[in-house]
């Protein structure tokens, strides 16, 4: 019974263990943010779109609902100007959020969309939009933050409605700068 | 070569010897055990009544976390690596554990870990609060300041988890009498091997979800936080992909005991013992791959559910192997009923049941209805207290003449086992009723209509508490002053390479290793 076969075993053991750590703050969480953007299942929608191909489906038209949330205690006003729009494919469409820093400090806020039915994320593109960046807004100021999307013309026949749904954080103080779908990459540049 | 163990604390602060570590192990999760069981009294005490009669809320809501953590982490683990220490290189014919000296550390970061968990309670802002699943943002955004010390709680008891079982998948690989085959190991051997790899695998991704929590929470990243880009139900992932095979990671060693208890009061050797390697080993690699059972409520695709739900309900298919092993171990045996088989077969009642009431949760449409009710609290804890605890007890009486020499008083053991039985059915089983009827776990308070059933079951909670003090008397008075006893052989249906050694087991034992036919 010598030692080193007992030495060998404690050896791949903790290289395992070790492996099993790093798989789950380094692979895990890249692995879920490209499943999700894959199959669209967290309905995130992505950044900012580059018009490839004009031309409007005239041959249907889809509604498009918008709803705004205030997370936990974030004290602005925030709502859409409308609440629902009905569009061609194709055509892009410019809608407004207005928002209200309704408390007596600077704040800064971040807006985070959803989109749900989950099948239509890939469909819907923006190309501008408010949640690309951080909101600042000054104590008492109130703003109307625009969003301009097109829904794709390749958007499954099923789908009639779209909801969008915003949901604004208060990201005052912090240091990080969000951008949506490019979730994971602060975690990381601050690790290297 | 022959010397005892060393005089006074010393003994046991540098004992490198398992059988001093498998009491320590032992002793240390009696101990949590007792922690987190007057935990669960608070939390029973307050629930007798609706209202708030004795605690406020915000206590409450530590008391439920801290007695899931304590009892999960601090009791059951322990428990059983207590018992692998002991049991495993006298099963195997070692002479000790392959890797000693890590056996003593892994043992003593443990009290560290739970005296910082524990110091908590006594802290501004309280202990930890968001349950022991420990979800984000609730344990992240909104956690107490304490939460850091939990995560480094967690830190040093997976650090010691993740030793422990190196050592015993060494000690099981290369240690081994000569002539034991992997296919000859007892199973209490087997079931330990398979769950200390699950251990390594897992442990670690526990680790690495509570950092993320620690970088979240201090030093500015969005793992969980979706207002950075980040997401909270990404940690709902990661957690259960740690918390699927930990239920495991509990079971399966109490599945080992059950396999030499019920073969020795039955006097019959374990009827399909291959059948029961394949069955372990099977339970064990599905458990990877069904986590998303436990987050059926969090928007997953139809497909999601569908795959998770048969997933998971292809479980019961090697669990019931193992649980008409046992029965068909039982048939026509020549039964009889000593306490350790007391607690064996009710074992295999109960955790049937619960195993039952976990197909029931399997199935994702129902599952909507018992999500976070009284349901899946009254079927974890049939598998958890009436599984994992029921095992830890047999096991204990069972082995606790041969580990002193003494034996324990079988009519205190009878009345212990009736007591906690009882106690045990009149606590969980009317809990089933309340969360069919929409009773959400989790909350100090209920709605009146719940006031019945949860008198019941706080009246039932007590009687079992109660008998764990009996438990203990039983086990402190055998230590001190039982009868003693010196056949090899405690019971005479008990088999194995553990039964041929001197009663009261040697200080070493195997120096020469034992020769296996």
């Amino acid at each position: 019974m010598s030692a080193s076969p007992v030495r060998t075993t404690l050896v791949k053991l903790l290289f395992g263990a070790a492996g099993m750590f790093l798989f789950a703050v380094f692979v895990m969480p890249p692995l879920y943010d490209l499943f999700c953007e894959v199959t669209g299942i967290g309905g995130k929608t992505a950044g900012p779109y580059q018009v490839t191909e004009a031309g409007v489906d005239t041959t249907r038209t889809v509604k498009v609902q918008f709803i705004a949330t205030n997370n936990g205690a974030m004290p602005w006003d925030f709502s859409p100007k409308v609440h629902e729009v009905v569009v061609h494919p194709g055509a892009p469409t410019e809608v407004a959020f207005y928002a209200k820093n309704r408390t007596s400090r600077d704040m800064v806020a971040q807006a985070i969309p959803s989109l749900t039915p989950f099948n239509a994320t890939e469909y819907f593109h923006k190309t501008e939009c408010f949640c690309f960046n951080q909101q600042p807004l000054e104590a008492g100021k109130e703003t109307d933050m625009p969003l301009v999307f097109i829904v794709d013309k390749d958007l499954p026949r099923s789908v009639k409605t779209i909801t969008l749904s915003y949901t604004l954080f208060d990201v005052t103080g912090r240091t990080t700068d969000a951008t949506d779908s490019s979730n994971y990459k602060e975690p990381f540049a601050l690790l290297n | 070569m022959a010397h005892g163990p060393a005089k006074g604390i010393g003994r046991w602060l540098f004992t490198t010897n398992h059988k001093d570590i498998g009491t320590l192990y032992l002793w240390f999760s009696f101990a949590m055990f007792l922690l987190g069981g007057f935990f669960a009294m608070v939390i029973r005490a307050e629930l007798f009544e609706p209202g708030m009669q004795i605690i406020k809320p915000e206590f409450f809501n530590q008391m439920t976390t801290m007695h899931g953590l304590v009892m999960v982490f601090g009791a059951i683990m322990p428990a059983f690596v207590g018992l692998a220490n002991w049991m495993i290189p006298m099963m195997i014919g070692a002479p000790d554990m392959a890797l000693p000296r890590m056996n003593n550390l892994s043992f003593w970061i443990l009290p560290f870990a739970f005296a910082l968990l524990a110091s908590t309670l006594f802290m501004e802002g309280g202990a930890p609060n968001f349950g022991w699943t420990f979800y984000a943002p609730l344990s992240t955004t909104y956690a107490p300041d304490t939460v850091n010390y939990f995560i480094f709680g967690v830190h040093i008891m997976g650090a010691s988890s993740i030793m422990g079982s190196i050592n015993i998948i060494a000690t099981v690989l290369n240690m081994r009498a000569p002539g034991m085959t992997l296919m000859k190991m007892p199973m209490f051997v087997w079931t330990w091997l398979i769950t200390a790899f699950l251990l390594i695998a897992v442990m670690p991704v526990l680790a690495g979800a509570v950092t993320m929590m620690l970088m979240d929470i201090n030093f500015g990243t969005s793992f969980f936080s979706a207002a950075g880009g980040g997401d909270p139900v990404l940690f709902q992932h990661v957690f259960w992909f740690f918390g699927h095979p930990e239920v495991y990671i509990i079971i399966l060693p109490a599945f080992g005991v059950i396999s030499h208890i019920v073969p020795t009061f039955s006097r019959k050797p374990l009827f399909g013992y291959s059948s029961m390697v394949y069955a372990t080993a099977s339970i064990a690699f599905l458990s990877f791959i069904v986590w998303a059972h436990h987050m059926f409520l969090v928007g997953m695709p139809i497909g999601g559910e569908l795959y998770f739900m048969y997933a998971t309900m292809l479980i019961a298919v090697p669990t019931a192997a193992k649980i008409f092993n046992w029965i068909s171990t039982m048939f026509r045996g020549s039964m009889t009923f000593e306490t350790p088989m007391l607690f064996a077969i009710a074992f295999i009642i109960l955790f049937t049941i619960g195993g039952f009431t976990g197909l029931m949760m399997a199935i994702a449409p129902s599952d909507i209805q018992y999500h976070d009710s009284y349901f899946i609290v009254a079927h974890f804890h049939y598998v958890m207290v009436a599984g994992a605890v029921f095992s830890g007890t047999a096991a204990v009486y069972y082995w606790l003449p041969k580990w002193c020499g003494k034996m324990y008083d079988e009519t205190m053991g009878k009345v212990q086992f009736w007591v906690s039985f009882v106690g045990f059915n009149i606590a969980f089983f009317p809990q089933h009723f309340l969360g069919l009827a929409g009773m959400p776990r989790r909350y100090a308070d209920y709605a009146l209509q719940f006031s019945d059933w949860n008198m019941i079951s706080s009246v039932g909670a007590f009687i079992y508490g109660a008998a764990q003090l009996l438990f203990m008397f039983n086990v402190i008075r055998t230590i001190r002053s039982g009868t003693p006893v010196s056949e090899p052989k405690t019971w005479e249906g008990a088999e194995g390479l553990e039964w041929t050694l001197a009663t009261p087991v040697p200080y070493h034992t195997f120096a020469t290793p034992p020769e296996v036919k």
